[in-house]
């Protein structure tokens, strides 16, 4: 839900740079702004759908597209490689026009909350002068914008915490903190995909997984995705997690 | 086909080229720190450049090839041997069942390419079998290879240099290879301090004037707690005129980090897919694998290049590298 106006199609703010000799970055705009970010996932959806010759990677951050190619394949024109693909993507994005935004995916994470799901619950709601209950409800109340996914595989920077519930991140990191970890630092919320470790406040776990390398379809969550998380019991994590993927 | 580790490498993993079309949900490239290796010898071998190469770091992992094996050793010179007799880099190498092959001193170099005829059996996982180590996936069970692992090579035509496979028939010897060897110095030099040209990044301009000349006029070392992520340099401080807070964006293998403590680092195969620290500029891909042949302690200095020439430099890398292929190609039917 952007909360500004999307920019006007082919908006004059669109500006390509060189990432090296093998990748541009598009940059729309600066900052973490829904609006930015919401035309990042609509150029990054026409790039994906156009599939540009040579182009094998898109990367969609908060306000920028990383485009990795092969130099080779955009070579032999009167311009060099990097200029050609540039104009190609000052083209499309000058075509795109006025086309709707993909709808956004909307995926539910349910989420055990407290306990030794979410051993900082209770330290969080304490920071944040409310009860434990009321950081449940304020942290499953909104949907959160999946802005990207980097650091590591399958990890997204999600946008929309409640500022009541923000909370900064623990003196200590802890060495290990388990896959599916939900947890809280600064205004930021996330998920942790893999078992690593982590200085975050983790208030639950989900039983989903976020990352299977096996399947077609690695990741739970994608750049420009909606969430939202649902509390469930440890019950209904047990029932969940033997399931299975 | 198959053979078996006897021995730990500091460490050694599968790679092939790289992951490609995963970046987006954070999974970066990862694949051989020192592309033209890899592909030289897969390139001896008439394997796709794509098919996994076993790379070693410094120590090399003995090896017990349980069958008869067309092997090819390029990149670092971590002193193969066999049957104590030093086995040549750059060129096929025939080598008779239940040869062992051994690795010494490191004398040049950091890592070692093994590629074998028919490449490594190992499942590919999103698009490659390269070993993503942070994550555990890929590569041989998403993991350095250890003592007692048993790898299996893909099937052999067995047509590949004829000539060198009869000679190595009528013979007693445990392996043998052919005289020549690929050329690779154009791309590979081992000269110290190695070069590292780089097109000015985005930051570049908001370095102090100190720093830029820092940069471009002294010599760099490899820190020793570099590794498959990234080369981090020792060398002056580098700083910003100011401060700067930056969000997180896409990075590219190559790209020139100056995190806040100020000292360089260079990303390499198993770098993240986005990063937010200042970005210097990125290291031309034809100077990759120089910089992933540096050992720390070793050196290397910095100068600038356009990204136009970045370009033509790696097309006419590529134009070499078919060259040679079709020379192969006629020299594997002699």
């Amino acid at each position: 839900m952007p909360t500004q106006p999307p920019a006007p199609a082919g908006a004059s703010t669109l500006r390509v740079e060189a990432l090296g000799d093998r990748a541009l970055l598009v940059i729309l705009g600066k900052g973490i702004d829904p609006g930015v970010n919401d035309q990042v996932h609509k150029l990054a959806a026409l790039l994906r759908e156009r599939r540009l010759p040579g182009v094998h990677d898109l990367v969609p951050a908060y306000a920028t597209i990383a485009v990795h190619y092969d130099p080779a394949v955009w070579s032999g024109g009167k311009v060099p490689p990097h200029e050609a693909l540039r104009r190609e993507i000052l083209r499309l994005w000058k075509s795109a026009g006025s086309a709707p935004l993909p709808n956004p995916r909307l995926v539910e994470i349910p989420v055990c909350y407290g306990g030794a799901f979410g051993p900082d619950l209770a330290e969080v709601a304490a920071l944040c002068a409310l009860s434990e209950e009321e950081v449940i409800t304020r942290h499953t109340a909104v949907s959160y914008r999946v802005y990207m996914i980097g650091f590591s595989p399958g990890f997204a920077y999600l946008g929309g915490l409640d500022a009541t519930i923000a909370a900064p991140r623990r003196a200590t990191p802890r060495t290990a903190v388990p896959a599916g970890s939900v947890g809280i630092a600064g205004m930021q919320t996330g998920i942790y995909p893999l078992a690593s470790p982590g200085g975050w406040q983790i208030i639950g776990r989900t039983p989903e997984h976020l990352f299977l390398p096996a399947q077609e379809h690695p990741c739970l969550l994608n750049p420009g995705d909606r969430l939202r998380f649902v509390p469930i019991d440890a019950e209904a994590f047990q029932a969940c997690a033997v399931e299975g993927p | 086909m198959s053979l078996r580790v006897e021995s730990f490498g500091l460490l050694t993993t599968l790679q092939d080229l790289g992951r490609r079309g995963f970046q987006h949900l954070g999974v970066g490239p990862g694949g051989a720190m020192d592309e033209v290796s890899h592909r030289l010898a897969n390139l001896l071998l008439g394997n796709p450049a794509h098919a996994p190469t076993m790379e070693m770091t410094l120590t090399g992992s003995n090896l017990l090839f349980e069958t008869e094996s067309l092997i090819t050793l390029c990149g670092a010179d971590l002193s193969p041997k066999i049957e104590d007799q030093p086995v040549p880099l750059w060129r096929p190498v025939l080598v008779r069942a239940g040869a062992r092959l051994k690795f010494g001193r490191p004398v040049q170099g950091v890592r070692c390419y093994l590629a074998v005829e028919g490449g490594f059996r190992i499942p590919s996982v999103m698009g490659s079998a390269s070993t993503h180590l942070s994550a555990g996936f890929g590569g041989f069970q998403g993991r350095a290879l250890k003592i007692g692992d048993r790898l299996e090579t893909g099937p052999c035509p067995g047509d590949r240099y004829p000539t060198l496979r009869q000679r190595f028939h009528q013979g007693q010897r445990p392996f043998l290879g052919p005289g020549w060897f690929a050329p690779w110095s154009r791309e590979l030099d081992f000269i110290q301090p190695a070069t590292l040209r780089f097109t000015t990044g985005p930051q570049w301009p908001l370095l102090t004037g100190e720093s830029r000349q820092s940069l471009l006029e002294t010599v760099f070392k490899v820190a020793p707690n570099s590794n498959r992520m990234g080369i981090r340099m020792q060398g002056p401080r580098l700083s910003l005129e100011q401060p700067l807070e930056m969000i997180s964006s896409g990075v590219a293998t190559g790209t020139l980090q100056l995190p806040p403590d100020g000292s360089l680092i260079l990303l390499m195969a198993d770098r993240q897919t986005t990063g937010g620290y200042p970005r210097l500029g990125e290291v031309a891909s034809v100077d990759l694998p120089k910089a992933a042949q540096l050992r720390p302690g070793e050196t290397m200095r910095f100068s600038t290049v356009s990204l136009e020439e970045a370009q033509e430099l790696l097309l006419r890398r590529e134009e070499r590298f078919r060259d040679l292929e079709q020379i192969l190609a006629d020299q594997q039917t002699r």
